[in-house]
């Protein structure tokens, strides 16, 4: 990854991964917070893309910025009456430093740790590797996670009800 | 410049502290919970940062990826269905109005 063009293309995506995410929090207005939600969720499915996860950068599309994102809106619709406003508690300023204490130690801790990284290329196309590895390393978390799928769904309805 | 698995892992780190002070200053339930999926992206972008960089050859971390985005993506649907259903009941999303259990 030494090409000053993928430099350029990394920062701008980063931009638009931690911008939006910035606006989520600071933005007043809850449906803004939606639609940079939206933003921040395509920024990751670039980043994937540059990691060369081309089925997650789909998976992301699909399931976070269509799916999920959707949902929220959704939500926002039904629960209208009160809080359009997107407020803070009284807790702002610890927060603040607390969390800010919390992201230094962690750019120390992860930018000074020697990783054992390799010089490799990655596969070029995932999708086949991950059909593999889903049904044979990984055939138990696939089914249980199908199973847990199910119980959401269902779970879903039953909670919101109307009875 | 060349960008390597710092560049990612201090976007993963960003991403999840912006996360968490939404988290624990926001009011909205719902907004909490916006903030909590972006703290499942970062963790994705972490995951997948690692498997491309680490061991390019193996698929761990994007595997571990998939699995974190259905977890979530179920995680979210009950969630969202809890606060319209406590919204149905107490008129108000504010999550400093759930106080029932409070002493």
């Amino acid at each position: 990854m030494s090409d000053p063009v993928l430099a350029v293309i990394f920062y701008l995506l980063a931009a638009v991964t931690v911008l939006p995410a910035l606006g989520v929090i600071l933005t007043r207005n809850i449906i803004y917070a939606s639609i940079f939600l939206v933003i921040s969720f395509s920024g990751v499915a670039g980043i994937f893309v540059i990691l060369n996860a081309d089925f997650l950068a789909a998976v992301q599309v699909l399931v976070y910025a269509g799916a999920i994102a959707v949902l929220i809106i959704f939500a926002i619709m039904m629960t209208h009456n009160t809080m359009r406003a997107n407020l803070g508690n009284q807790q702002a300023w610890p927060a603040l430093v607390i969390t800010g204490a919390l992201l230094v130690v962690f750019l120390a801790v992860l930018l000074q740790t020697s990783w054992p990284t390799s010089v490799l290329a990655p596969l070029e196309t995932t999708t086949g590797e991950l059909g593999k590895l889903l049904l044979n390393e990984f055939v138990l978390p696939f089914e249980v996670v199908s199973v847990l799928l199910v119980a959401a769904m269902i779970g879903a309805i039953v909670i919101s009800r109307e009875d | 410049m060349t960008i390597g698995l710092g560049h990612f892992l201090a976007l993963g780190a960003v991403l999840f502290t912006i996360g968490l002070y939404g988290v624990l200053v926001k009011r909205n339930a719902i907004v909490i919970l916006m903030s909590i999926e972006l703290m499942f992206n970062a963790v994705n972008v972490t995951l997948v940062a690692f498997s491309r960089f680490v061991t390019p050859k193996l698929l761990t971390g994007q595997v571990f990826s998939i699995f974190v985005i259905t977890v979530a993506a179920a995680e979210a649907a009950v969630g969202l269905a809890i606060i319209i259903s406590v919204y149905r009941h107490r008129e108000t999303a504010d999550a400093q109005q759930f106080n029932l259990l409070k002493w």
